[in-house]
């Protein structure tokens, strides 16, 4: 068993690398989704249809479909629409689409929870519609929503594991290629469990200081 | 795409059904059963059950499933695609549902407990008669859309080859060289499925609310 770990150890460039590619590819989709669902979320609370009823399927649509098919579709489906990317761009599409409806929908919960005092204030105050969400509606927002959004992350961190099925070199697939190369597969898969494990401590970590730093807000 | 492909896409869409509702067949009593022995703070147990939380709740489903389907034949424990199949997804949602149990076991009144002890009742009793039916109820919604989650995660069985739906598409794809059509059709057959869970959710907590109003 030590003789496995060893193995591992000796490949440790190459976990590392694939460690590497699931903290860009993670960080990178939830900063896309999360800018791209800020702006989607007006579009759901809407008070026009023609602009919720769309923003609506979307978010529903997106609900109801597992990410891994979804992928799938973009990496096979894109091609024939005429659009040529790699595996690297479209798992970072699918990522960032995938989670733009999902960080939309956790915003729109949270602003509906939130007191109406301050945005009638804000709008009693005569600022502009963008403004007032700018200043007034999204900073609580994001705090309240912290813990939910870190939820999230910690989906993505997971979703981005399923990459591996369109060969994007990313954590688990770095696991899949020691093991296939060594046969190791105990030491190999766990040591990639561990490693995820850390990353999500890392991010209920940071969720915990947002917390904090929003209580002192209070 | 064929005939026999639409035929071979809903036996797929059978077997994902089959191995999810398995999965959650078990993994809801035993999340329940994880969430006792952190809830009575069983001595060791309940952290070895923190950890084992804290630890399944990180792991993607595809690296869970790699791990049980290639280590477990390792160390002696034969083991084929179904049943490393179930055995992660139980695994997977067993400690999701241990949270949204223990949540409710946390938000029970001890008062009601304590009641319950006073007219002699005893520790089963106690549990089946009062805690139980309560937390049933408070735990439903998020046991809910916990199913969901799982279903949603189901496509990963196929990449140790259970034939699943999503396998079926791979396979169509592969064979006719058009892979859009059969996976567009398998997210015309993941839809409904999951969107009857989220209906079903939505429908348990409006008539909870309307019931506490």
């Amino acid at each position: 068993m030590m003789r496995d770990f060893a193995i591992v150890w000796g490949e440790r460039s190459l976990l590392l690398s694939g460690l590497a590619n699931t903290t860009v590819l993670s960080v990178l989709s939830a900063t896309c989704a999360l800018l791209l669902g800020v702006m989607l979320t007006p579009a759901l609370m809407s008070r026009w249809r023609a602009i919720a009823l769309p923003a609506r399927v979307f978010v529903d649509g997106m609900r109801c479909v597992p990410f891994l098919l979804f992928a799938y579709i973009v990496y096979y489906g894109l091609p024939s629409l005429g659009l040529r990317l790699d595996n690297w761009s479209s798992g970072l599409a699918a990522l960032i689409i995938y989670n733009t409806a999902y960080m939309a929908e956790i915003l729109r919960g949270a602003w509906q929870a939130q007191p109406r005092e301050p945005i009638e204030a804000g709008i009693a105050f005569g600022f502009p519609e963008a403004k007032l969400f700018r200043r007034i509606i999204l900073p609580p927002l994001l705090l309240t929503a912290g813990p939910v959004l870190g939820n999230q992350m910690i989906q993505i961190i997971k979703d981005s594991a399923f990459l591996t099925i369109i060969a994007l070199p990313e954590l688990t697939h770095a696991a899949s290629s020691i093991q296939s190369r060594h046969y190791v597969p105990f030491a190999a898969f766990i040591t990639a469990v561990l490693l995820y494990w850390g990353l999500c401590l890392i991010v209920e970590a940071g969720v915990s200081a947002v917390g904090r730093l929003a209580e002192a807000r209070r | 795409m064929s005939r026999g492909d639409i035929v071979a896409m809903l036996q797929g869409a059978v077997v994902t059904v089959t191995l999810s509702f398995i999965g959650i067949l078990i993994g809801l009593p035993l999340g329940l059963g994880l969430a006792i022995l952190r809830w009575a703070n069983t001595p060791l147990l309940a952290r070895v059950v923190a950890v084992y939380v804290s630890m399944l709740r990180a792991t993607p489903l595809v690296t869970l499933l790699l791990l049980l389907f290639f280590a477990l034949p390792n160390v002696g424990v034969p083991i084929g695609p179904i049943s490393a199949a179930v055995l992660a997804l139980v695994m997977n949602t067993s400690a999701f549902n241990c949270e949204v149990w223990r949540a409710s076991l946390d938000a029970f009144p001890k008062d009601q407990y304590e009641a319950a002890q006073a007219v002699g009742m005893r520790a089963g009793q106690r549990f089946r008669r009062i805690v139980l039916p309560q937390i049933a109820h408070a735990s439903l919604p998020g046991l809910v859309n916990e199913m969901s989650l799982l279903i949603k995660v189901t496509p990963v069985l196929a990449v140790v080859g259970v034939v699943d739906i999503t396998r079926a598409a791979v396979r169509i794809g592969a064979e006719t060289f058009e892979p859009l059509p059969p996976f567009l059709l398998a997210v015309a057959l993941y839809v409904p499925i999951v969107f009857a869970l989220v209906s079903l959710q939505r429908f348990i907590e409006r008539r909870q609310a309307e019931a506490a109003a």
